[in-house]
């Protein structure tokens, strides 16, 4: 996209990864007063995941219609381009220094280090892999993440077999569910070791309902069978510790298992980097603009948290590139003042600090589904939430007149059954 | 006979994550008699409208030749009938496209016979040449 032999030797704000979350940061650093950004990705073209995520449904929030995954890609990418941000693509960001020197390996360039007055880390995710949950069994080809099936089906134009089981309902599981469906491959069910989905409900409704796919929870693979290819697999029911009962196994013949179990932000580079990293979203430990713990550097996106909505990884890469921008023109924004810690019922809470200056969207993950429940930030406000589960973002926004008689320095948040009257209530 | 039981169609609510359990009875004409089970206004609608004309958005893939990638992602315009799906997606099976395409670009115009359009949901560059 970008002729990389006309590399500047600096930029104003240098942006690692192409997807959504890099997309938006360069957006919103050209928005934060710079013009030199250069963004780049190890991809041969912008867009991440939106490019082998057909199906719409993307977009609502952002550009107030459903859009299609590469839609909202090229939605953006156009907006790159208007504005005359460099991609560099089929390029790798093997280093960030301390100094924010970032170096780059491609095919058409080689090595280059190129200077940046601030950087935005925007690396997006992995699938978790078979190895993270230990499957027992043997070692088949035919065992693979439902995103890489995702990508052959969608961009490659291969079909990963002919008879898919599904492990995990997560969304990207529930879509190929359907999407292996379309292609002519038998899925004969998707097993959920949770008593209840991952995925939306409109997932389960138009993925596997509108099929007649079963989906079978609190049960799980317990063995991979098969030589050179997957052959079959055992599944059992689990009990509420998640202990499989091997007296009620049952074997599936298949020649393919998807799993479907989760992500984990992309943080290596980070990593090398000696950033903070959150063990509760294993990404960084990032302040209401953005800024990760090494000064100048920057994160968005699911480098950060991982998110349900794409639209809300734009909003938060925005914010991201926005910070990054003011950085190099000298107009940060006040330090935080506020420290935010996750309390009863919540797993993970992103920005992890937050002045009393402004507005401030928060995002929550739960740990365990709650129907009627306060959201309480500290004893300053609360507000219900009809129904809260961990596949759900709550979103907070959390305003300065709530902090008005606020002294403190760290504020708990819990999410609780509201089985007890509101503090505030008559 | 009123309340046959094969007068009930058993529905879930995708409106939110609540995912309400919703029944919609109705008489032997085949009008509504009641709807229950919603807890809002859009599952009331929702449970109406799945009942009397589902309809859902298709998004699939046709061959590209010479593009960037071998598969070019489409979609329909608007929803079409939801027993109409396997039409669509068969009628899209043989076709085979030239890069490069222009997302928006009709793809194939009222397919399968249901009105709608078939659309390109991105640009297909020509491939580039091999290094």
């Amino acid at each position: 996209m970008t002729a990389l032999q006309h590399l500047a030797t600096r930029y104003d704000v240098i942006v690692v990864g192409a997807g959504p979350a890099g997309m938006g940061a360069a957006v919103g650093a050209l928005e934060g007063g710079v013009d030199r950004v250069l963004v780049v990705d190890r991809e041969i073209e912008a867009g991440g995941i939106l490019n082998q995520c057909i199906h719409s449904g993307f977009g609502l929030h952002h550009f107030g219609e459903e859009l299609t995954g590469p839609e909202y890609a090229q939605r953006f990418l156009e907006q790159l381009l208007e504005r005359d941000i460099e991609i560099a693509t089929d390029c790798y960001v093997l280093d960030v220094a301390h100094d924010r020197t970032v170096t780059l390996m491609s095919p058409e360039i080689g090595v280059r280090r190129v200077a940046a007055g601030s950087v935005v880390l925007a690396m997006g995710a992995r699938e978790r892999t078979r190895g993270a949950i230990r499957i027992p069994g043997s070692r088949p080809a035919g065992v693979m993440t439902a995103g890489l099936a995702q990508r052959l089906v969608n961009q490659i134009g291969v079909l990963p077999g002919r008879r898919a089981v599904i492990l995990g309902s997560g969304d990207i599981g529930l879509i190929m569910a359907r999407r292996m469906t379309l292609e002519g491959i038998d899925v004969p069910g998707v097993f959920e070791i949770m008593t209840h989905a991952n995925g939306l409900t409109r997932n389960i409704v138009q993925c596997l309902h509108d099929f007649d796919i079963p989906l079978h929870l609190s049960t799980t693979v317990v063995e991979i069978h098969g030589r050179d290819r997957v052959e079959q697999v055992t599944v059992a029911p689990v009990d509420d510790r998640l202990r499989p009962d091997l007296s009620r196994a049952r074997t599936i013949a298949c020649d393919t298992l998807l799993l479907s179990i989760g992500l984990i932000p992309e943080n290596e580079l980070s990593q090398k980097l000696g950033i903070r990293i959150d063990p509760a979203t294993a990404g960084p430990v990032v302040s209401s603009a953005m800024e990760t713990s090494r000064d100048g550097v920057f994160a968005g996106g699911n480098v950060v948290h991982i998110h349900d909505l794409v639209d809300f990884v734009t909003q938060e890469s925005l914010l991201a590139g926005e910070s990054a921008a003011r950085f190099v023109t000298g107009r940060r924004r006040p330090a935080d003042n506020i420290r935010l810690v996750a309390g009863s019922n919540v797993a993970s809470v992103v920005p992890h600090t937050i002045s009393s200056d402004s507005d401030h969207t928060v995002y929550l993950r739960v740990r365990r589904p709650l129907e009627k429940s306060w959201l309480r930030l500290g004893d300053v406000y609360e507000r219900r939430l009809r129904y809260v589960v961990p596949a759900e973002l709550v979103t907070l926004t959390v305003r300065p007149r709530f902090l008005e008689r606020f002294h403190g320095d760290s504020l708990v948040i819990d999410i609780v059954p509201r089985d007890e009257p509101g503090r505030y209530e008559e | 006979m009123r309340d046959a039981p094969e007068r009930i169609t058993h529905y879930l609510c995708i409106g939110c994550p609540l995912g309400c359990r919703l029944e919609v009875e109705e008489d032997e004409s085949g009008a509504i008699v009641e709807i229950r089970g919603f807890s809002c206004r859009k599952g009331k609608v929702f449970a109406e409208r799945e009942h009397t004309d589902p309809r859902r958005m298709i998004a699939t893939t046709v061959t590209v030749v010479g593009g960037r990638w071998p598969r070019l992602p489409v979609s329909v315009t608007e929803e079409v009938p939801r027993d109409r799906m396997w039409d669509v997606v068969k009628a899209l099976r043989s076709v085979v496209i030239d890069a490069p395409v222009a997302m928006g670009e009709v793809i194939v115009a009222d397919v399968a016979a249901t009105g709608v359009d078939v659309v390109a949901t991105r640009d297909m560059p020509l491939a580039e040449i091999a290094r």
